[in-house]
């Protein structure tokens, strides 16, 4: 962080200097740089547990965590990278490039955006901390079922409260990105206008707001239940555990698109750039993005085939499932066309943009798969869910979040990314990703179970694969750190539009972006 | 300045309706609670509590369905029995059984009972016009009670199953004893 303090020095900052000046901050630039710096230190927690429970599974048996201790390390694993690392590391894309791209001087309201940060970090180091206490952290898995998350111990707590807290700081910041995309646009943007990363984040946004909340409303009824005799989810006094299923995944299913939009909204911006060409279909794009949102809130009970579901359930959950592949289609459709007969070049970006949509693709596949409620009953818990969700998540949202760095890193730092450094990334994280998770559609096929420490034999082999694959992925993220590290220290000097092809108005100012911009509102024609 | 200030209430105004909305949306959570149990009530996925009506009362006397019954308890300081491990009943035909139960602490208990079925499918077609399972039991200290359970098997049954097991488990009410020894959080 050093390295961007002094990078902004020479800005027309005013006020406190050193910590102070980061706590203080109400410069959406400024906290937009927290909320990634933050983010990718939550990734590298997060994947330090990854690496813990792919060095046990690397052999059968029982050879490097206790099964209570990996228990805990799947279900903070899971935790950390959703609350800490993915969804922090999009809000603070949405802090740093919204105002950049409407064309508006700062997010509506920066001091509650210094607030929606700043309760991030209590927040992880209540949840992170909850390892060190007498029962260690939650160990429910991430979806902190009932009734086993009303027995944990006070690690469950922690990680109750962390949520709550998280929680809050995420809809103080969809608020005031909802009010910042719909009030504070330069004269001329118009909504039709607007670069699709601000209409899928703001689509994302009310999304955190309807569904938040609910999450919040379930874990505080986990809360009561364990400390205040109530019995929302405890068969004993009339409540019910398969309730909680539907709360949270009522939460969860939009949650997984609060997770993906803003990575679509993001590959949207880049693939025109490198293609040289407008996107194909804008209008498609935002009425497919408003589709899959609108039918989020339709799909929860496809996660609950095997909870004894009449049959009625299942079969409209399965064909709403189904559905959401048409509005998805749309777009990587959409993305193709753009690159049809295209100038295309593959610079760093370009590189993740393409993969994300080649890998992308193949979990949204094995998504229609599971979606067929005969098969995911078969499917159910092993390994091939494990699959699905990290295709679509790493390769998803975590490959459209390393393009939109190498995309914007020019404009936040005032220098080029080294390509070379960014291609080796690229290729590492493409190559070992596969040869993590590929190997776990087998292992789902076969019946290997998720959440498990200890597996039969036959699975030995994919097993070793995919625990060598996860150690390569681990490292090449290494090669992330310093190709930012070494692009905020120095390098090719950045224009104010980087990249030839790019178009849209935070490539009208200089790079770096200064630190007040737009102060005088530019007119779009 | 009136512009900016107009954009700045322009702002607070959208700021209050969107809390609202979470707000709104937090509530919405818990009304999922009622609106959850009214929908397993519509439909009667979840009706442990109500005795089952015996629609059919024809009884199929060739063939036999084995009954096999047990008894567990969660976490509860009482001692539960079927007084008769297994009958064999005539689908259509009422049959009762008795379950004994006992507590041993020295003081009230109330617990619950949970019937469960094996095969699960058996579930269904099991239907119990009197059972102890309708409503929460309080033992006083050192009671013992015995407990009847009156059921048809509906002729419906498929072919293939030939013997039904019934299981209970009797859960303890949660919150009267997390009161008491004040740790919420027991593992």
């Amino acid at each position: 962080m050093a390295a961007v303090m002094s990078d902004h020095a020479h800005g027309d900052h005013h006020g406190p200097t050193g910590l102070m000046r980061w706590i203080t901050t109400t410069n959406h630039k400024d906290i937009g740089t927290m909320y990634l710096v933050f983010s990718f230190i939550m990734f590298l927690s997060g994947g330090v547990m990854a690496l813990t429970i792919r060095a046990e599974l690397f052999q059968p048996g029982l050879q490097v965590v206790q099964p209570e201790f990996f228990n805990q390390l799947t279900t903070m694993h899971g935790l950390v990278m959703v609350f800490g690392a993915i969804m922090p590391a999009f809000v603070g894309f949405a802090n740093w490039q919204i105002p950049l791209m409407i064309g508006a001087c700062d997010m509506a309201f920066a001091r509650m955006n210094n607030w929606s940060f700043w309760l991030l970090p209590p927040a992880a180091t209540l949840l992170i901390g909850s390892f060190f206490v007498p029962g260690g952290a939650t160990a429910a898995g991430w979806t902190l079922y009932a009734p086993l998350s009303v027995q944990m111990g006070m690690g469950m707590d922690m990680a109750i409260f962390a949520i709550h807290i998280m929680g809050v700081s995420s809809i103080m910041g969809a608020i005031n990105i909802v009010v910042t995309i719909l009030n504070m646009r330069a004269p001329g943007m118009t909504m039709m206008k607007m670069p699709l990363f601000c209409w899928t984040w703001l689509i994302t946004a009310y999304l955190l707001i309807a569904v938040m909340p609910v999450l919040a409303g379930a874990v505080t009824m986990v809360l009561t239940d364990r400390h205040f005799g109530t019995s929302f989810f405890s068969a004993a006094g009339g409540g019910d555990p398969v309730m909680y299923q539907h709360i949270f995944w009522f939460f969860g299913h939009p949650e997984v698109y609060i997770m993906i939009l803003p990575a679509f909204g993001i590959i949207s911006q880049i693939i025109p750039t490198f293609a040289r060409k407008p996107l194909f279909g804008y209008a498609s794009m935002v009425y497919a993005t408003a589709s899959i949102a609108i039918l989020s809130f339709s799909v929860w009970a496809h996660h609950m085939f095997t909870t004894g579901m009449p049959a009625v359930g299942q079969l409209f959950f399965m064909y709403a499932t189904m559905l959401i592949a048409v509005p998805t289609g749309v777009k990587v459709f959409n993305w193709v066309a753009t690159m049809w007969r295209g100038s295309m070049t593959f610079e760093t970006p370009m590189l993740f943009a393409v993969g994300f949509i080649f890998v992308f693709t193949m979990g949204g596949f094995t998504g229609l798969i599971c979606a067929i409620a005969p098969i995911d009953i078969q499917v159910q818990d092993t390994y091939y869910v494990v699959a699905h969700f990290h295709y679509v998540l790493v390769a998803g949202s975590l490959f459209a979040l390393f393009a939109g760095a190498y995309y914007w890193l020019p404009k936040w730092t005032g220098h080029m990314p080294d390509e070379r450094i960014g291609k080796l990334h690229f290729w590492c994280s493409i190559v070992f990703f596969n040869i993590t998770f590929f190997p776990m559609h087998f292992l789902g096929l076969a019946g290997m179970p998720r959440r498990i420490p200890d597996y039969a034999l036959q699975f030995a082999d994919f097993n070793m694969l995919a625990s060598i694959g996860a150690f390569g992925f681990g490292l090449s993220q290494l090669i992330f750190l310093a190709a930012v590290v070494k692009c905020v220290r120095g390098g090719e000097k950045a224009a104010a539009r980087a990249w030839e092809g790019a178009e849209g108005l935070e490539w009208t100012v200089p790079s770096p972006a200064p630190h007040h911009t737009f102060e005088e509102a530019p007119v779009v024609k | 300045m009136t512009a900016s200030g107009r954009i700045a209430a322009e702002n607070r105004r959208l700021l209050v309706r969107l809390a609202v909305a979470a707000v709104v949306m937090f509530g919405f959570g818990f009304l999922l609670v009622p609106f959850y149990e009214k929908i397993c009530e519509v439909t009667g996925i979840n009706n442990l509590l109500k005795p089952d009506t015996a629609v059919n009362t024809q009884i199929d006397l060739t063939r036999t369905v084995t009954i096999q019954f047990d008894g567990n308890i969660h976490d509860l300081p009482w001692q539960f029995r079927p007084l008769q491990t297994q009958i064999s009943v005539h689908p259509g035909e009422l049959a009762t059984v008795a379950y004994e139960v006992s507590n041993t602490r020295s003081e009230p208990v109330t617990g619950q009972a949970v019937p469960s079925y094996g095969p699960q499918l058996a579930g269904q077609y099991f239907r119990k016009l009197e059972c102890f399972c309708f409503a929460r039991q309080t033992l006083a200290a050192g009671e013992k009670r015995t407990m009847p359970v009156a059921f048809v098997v509906d002729p419906g049954l498929p072919e293939d199953v030939k013997v039904i097991t019934l299981s209970y488990t009797f859960f303890e009410i949660a919150g009267r004893r997390l009161a008491g020894d004040g740790a919420g959080g027991r593992s």
